[in-house]
């Protein structure tokens, strides 16, 4: 187990190594670069000049990488552009935003997901199946930001409330805190729970097919045995699959709903770098997103270790 | 040809399968028949924030332009994007897919490696990214999700030949001297058909998904071109005032990935019932 | 109640739909299992031997029921008669596992792979028992080593996929036998193993059996099987009883052709074996049975009545029953 894991975060470092050159290259294509964006319609060439040898931008691109990347195998992400902040410490305040949204959004598509596609399998073909399916169709067709329209719509115009929009810590206010993620926890929530419910539905399905579920009924197990400790337990290995790339993508991805709630999260930083040309700001988010994805993936195999006998990385 | 009657004519007999032919057909009839149904051009611009009325049956935006129209024209927009991005994303994934699934060896590898790269970021990041760099308006936002589908037709593709390779028929054919090309065109491909139609359909909901996502921040279509995405993110500011402004583009979204969705579940359960759930 | 299970007209519906009525996979199936008796079934697939088991164990599922005029008698372990068409579904659940218990063909799918083999064990025991975890511990132990498992204690901790298929089946008729039911259905129990583990494991089924004084249906298309653990048979075709008799009769006196040809279409070990016999055309399907013999377009000696008349199941001989309208004694049976 504990090679596997060396293992593994070894194989990690020349993907991430790969996705920093790729994204620095990619940065750099983009058309207009940060010296004619800052300076706007003011811009000359001799202006353009001066602020390139500012920010080392006047360098070759090989040497500007090594930089980069040396500053951050040192734990140094620079400093952004715009701001002169800092860049890995605001990384990691924004990212506990997006980690706080992800969870609680994750957390609120289990409670709606699990229970209503184990039912759907359960009851196949009745009543209750269809609904959920009919919802959980719905779930996987309304786009996040159009959900977050609508319900913004709605609750103004029918309660007159407004979602709040200056952002607060969890540990400065945590009801206040709550009060603001709430909502969108809710919608990526929702969003999330539509293809947990077809996927826990289908796969839930699938097992309650297999030979040994007849074997249990036939020890006399009770249908809740049956469904809860055996079907459930060998519908995981797909669930889990399916909750931790939603998880991995949340992390980084979350971009529209920060943006429509106004919320600090690194989804936002990103789309904020990429509309500034903040290079250093883009590459460091952009890296520590993918860092927190394979992340992600890698707890995904060891879970799946843990729900599954027959998978071992010893 | 006639297998694809007979899939119609499958799918016809499914209510769902119904349900989602016809609102597919009546989206696209819709986005053809846009400058003869509209009964305004797009950008004419008039009275502003007039609420729904028979002059205006959806009623008019900020600047007083008939949203119905916009609408019309703006399905238009987002069918043409749609199919176009994914057509990109097939065609190369499609290709991509068949080289790697049939050489496997190094070249997969480098493949489905710059494949896992591309599948590692969250889908909107990437078409937020390849958008910034190829600049804004309706040609690289459709190559943008173009590029961002590429993976899963890819993996489709990949995986479909890979198991297709296995089948004894394509073993005898490559044992008595078939060349690789004509083994590959004559009889894998018919096997890689079911899972890319199927996939292909839900593509087309997603790309559309994306493109209104797009639009919504700014990134891809840009105003006064009608995209449902960027008009509900113009109305946003004016959403207690005029609130017709958002609803009307935002069910269009929201029924246009709808039937997509339908379509194509209901594709996969008459091509493929292994995976009928 | 003479027997420990009368089943009789037995009719399974499979439904098709609200239109549609529904067809009838078994038909008009009478049985008797007596006490510490072995009772084969034998049949193609398909023919709804393992559908009839289902039915005892009240495992049918949508969209099969149990026809109406249907009655499967069980006498239970105190005594009293139980109606296992009509009983609640809590009251199965006792019966299931506990009074009758069922082993499958396929031992590398009947277990789940997700818990140990101790745990899959004393499942059972939770169920029907009081035993704390000690005396499960106890007793699954002793169960392993009565269906000589080497290194029980060691097994008990193993996943079932770290057994083989002859292991696993031992284990499955472990977890049948350790409630001491007394009725056993074995499905096919050697179908899925290599030809040498299945005398083993029909040894040790014809051991326990013995020591456990319960009843076993033993369901399976191998005339080899029964002729190894079976007393009496009943031949099934196309959801009826063709033939039924004790197992000497069925191999020297078979009096249906279907029998006939399936004795005919057996290998032996001994003796030199003329051409194998093969019975031509296959199984109608349900729903598509003649109104005469079922057997009728397969059979060689079929003539023009047997299309048009069903035959009736017919006493030929003492405890000897047979469904064919050409037997010599189908005609007094008639009368």
């Amino acid at each position: 187990m504990k090679n596997y894991i060396i293992r593994r975060i070894l194989q990690l470092i020349p993907v991430l190594l790969g996705i920093s050159i790729a994204i620095f290259a990619v940065l750099r294509m983009i058309p207009g670069g940060f010296a004619s964006g800052m300076l706007g319609i003011d811009a000359t060439p001799e202006l353009i000049a001066q602020v390139n040898a500012r920010y080392g931008l006047d360098q070759p691109a090989v040497t500007q990488y090594f930089q980069w990347i040396g500053g951050v195998l040192r734990g140094d992400f620079g400093q952004s552009f715009r701001s002169g902040a800092e860049i890995l410490p605001e990384i990691l305040t924004r990212f506990q935003v997006t980690l706080e949204l992800t969870i609680l959004a994750a957390v609120i598509s289990w409670v709606i997901a699990l229970p209503l596609g184990i039912l759907a399998a359960v009851k196949r073909n009745k009543l209750v199946d269809r609904v959920v399916r009919v919802v959980a169709l719905l779930g996987v067709s309304v786009p996040g930001f159009a959900l977050s329209i609508l319900i913004i719509l709605v609750l103004s115009l029918a309660f007159n409330y407004y979602p709040p929009l200056n952002y607060v810590g969890l540990f400065e206010d945590p009801l206040r805190n709550l009060e603001i993620m709430f909502l969108p926890a809710l919608i990526l929530g929702t969003s999330m729970a539509g293809s947990v419910m077809r996927m826990t539905r289908s796969s839930v399905l699938e097992v309650l097919r297999q030979d040994f579920i007849k074997t249990v009924r036939a020890k006399g197990a009770s249908e809740r045995v049956a469904i809860f400790k055996h079907a459930l337990r060998n519908a995981m290995i797909p669930i889990v699959t399916l909750i931790g790339l939603q998880m991995g993508s949340l992390l980084g991805g979350a971009v529209v709903v920060e943006q429509i709630f106004s919320l600090p999260g690194l989804g936002q930083m990103t789309l904020t770098g990429i509309n500034n040309r903040d290079y250093p700001v883009v590459q460091g988010c952009v890296l520590f997103i993918a860092f927190v994805y394979v992340l992600v993936n890698l707890v995904v195999d060891l879970l799946y270790a843990y729900i599954d006998p027959r998978i071992s990385y010893d | 040809m006639k297998s694809f009657l007979e899939t119609m004519r499958k799918l016809w007999a499914d209510p769902m399968g119904k349900i989602g032919m016809i609102g597919v057909f009546l989206l696209i009839a819709m986005a053809i028949c846009a400058p003869v149904l509209a009964p305004y051009p797009y950008d004419q611009i008039g009275m502003r924030f007039q609420p729904p009325s028979g002059e205006h049956i959806f009623g008019t935006d900020k600047f007083g332009r008939d949203i119905f129209s916009r609408v019309l024209y703006g399905a238009q927009v987002s069918i043409q994007v749609g199919v176009i991005a994914v057509g990109i994303g097939a065609v190369c994934g499609y290709l991509l897919g068949l080289v790697a699934g049939y050489f496997e060896g190094v070249v997969d590898r480098v493949i489905m490696c710059v494949m896992d790269v591309l599948f590692a970021f969250p889908s909107i990041l990437l078409a937020i990214f390849i958008s910034a760099v190829l600049g804004k308006g309706i040609g690289p936002t459709m190559v943008a999700i173009g590029i961002v589908n590429i993976p899963v037709f890819c993996r489709t593709v990949r995986a479909a030949v890979i198991s297709a390779k296995g089948l004894e028929y394509v073993q005898n054919a490559k044992s008595v001297g078939v060349k690789t090309w004509p083994i590959l065109l004559h009889h894998i491909s018919p096997n890689v058909v079911a899972p890319f139609t199927v996939q292909v359909t839900l593509a087309l909901s997603g790309a559309i998904l994306t493109e209104a996502t797009l639009s919504f921040l700014g990134m891809g279509i840009q105003p006064p071109s009608p995209s449902w995405g960027s008009m509900l993110s113009e109305a946003r500011a004016d959403m207690a005032r005029a609130p017709w402004v958002a609803l009307f583009p935002l069910l269009f979204i929201v029924v246009t990935i709808l039937v997509f969705n339908i379509l194509g579940d209901s594709l996969r359960d008459v091509l493929d019932p292994k995976l009928k759930v | 109640m003479e027997h420990l299970l009368e089943m009789r007209n037995l009719s399974i519906d499979l439904f098709r739909g609200k239109k549609q009525p529904p067809v009838k996979l078994v038909e008009g199936v009478d049985l008797n299992i007596r006490k510490r008796q072995t009772f084969g079934i034998v049949g193609e697939s398909g023919c709804g031997k393992s559908i009839t088991c289902s039915t005892l164990m009240g495992l049918l599922s949508f969209p099969l029921s149990v026809g109406s005029g249907s009655s499967i008698r069980f006498q239970r372990a105190d005594g009293s008669e139980t109606e296992l068409t009509s009983v609640s579904k809590t009251e199965m659940r006792k019966i299931r596992g506990r009074e009758i218990s069922m082993i499958f063909q396929e031992p590398m799918t009947a277990l789940d792979p997700m818990y140990t083999i101790e745990a899959q064990i004393e499942e059972t025991l939770r169920f029907h028992t009081d035993m704390n975890r000690a005396q499960m511990h106890a007793a699954a132990l002793e169960m392993l080593q009565k269906v000589k498992i080497p290194r029980a204690e060691e097994v008990l901790k193993d996943y079932p996929h770290h057994l083989s298929g002859g292991m696993l089946q031992r284990v499955m008729i472990a977890i049948a036998l350790i409630n001491n039911p007394r009725l056993l259905i074995a499905d096919e129990p050697t179908t899925a193993l290599d030809v040498t583990i299945q005398a083993q494991i029909l040894d040790l089924m014809n051991d326990l059996r013995e020591s456990y004084d319960t009843s076993v249906i033993m369901i399976t298309h191998d005339l080899g099987v029964i002729a190894e653990t079976c007393e009496e048979v009943a031949v099934f075709y196309a959801g009826q009883v063709i033939e039924q008799a004790s197992v000497e009769a069925i191999f020297h006196e078979a009096a249906h052709p279907y029998t006939a040809g399936l004795l005919r279409s057996v290998t032996s070990l001994g003796g030199a074996q003329k051409q194998l016999y093969a019975i031509r055309g296959t199984v109608p399907t349900a729903g598509n049975f003649s109104s005469g013999c079922r057997f009728a377009d397969r059979c060689d000696f079929c003539e023009e009545r047997c299309r048009v008349q069903a035959p009736p199941l017919v006493e030929i001989a003492p405890g000897h029953l047979c469904r064919c309208l050409l037997h010599p004694a189908q005609k007094e049976g008639l009368a």
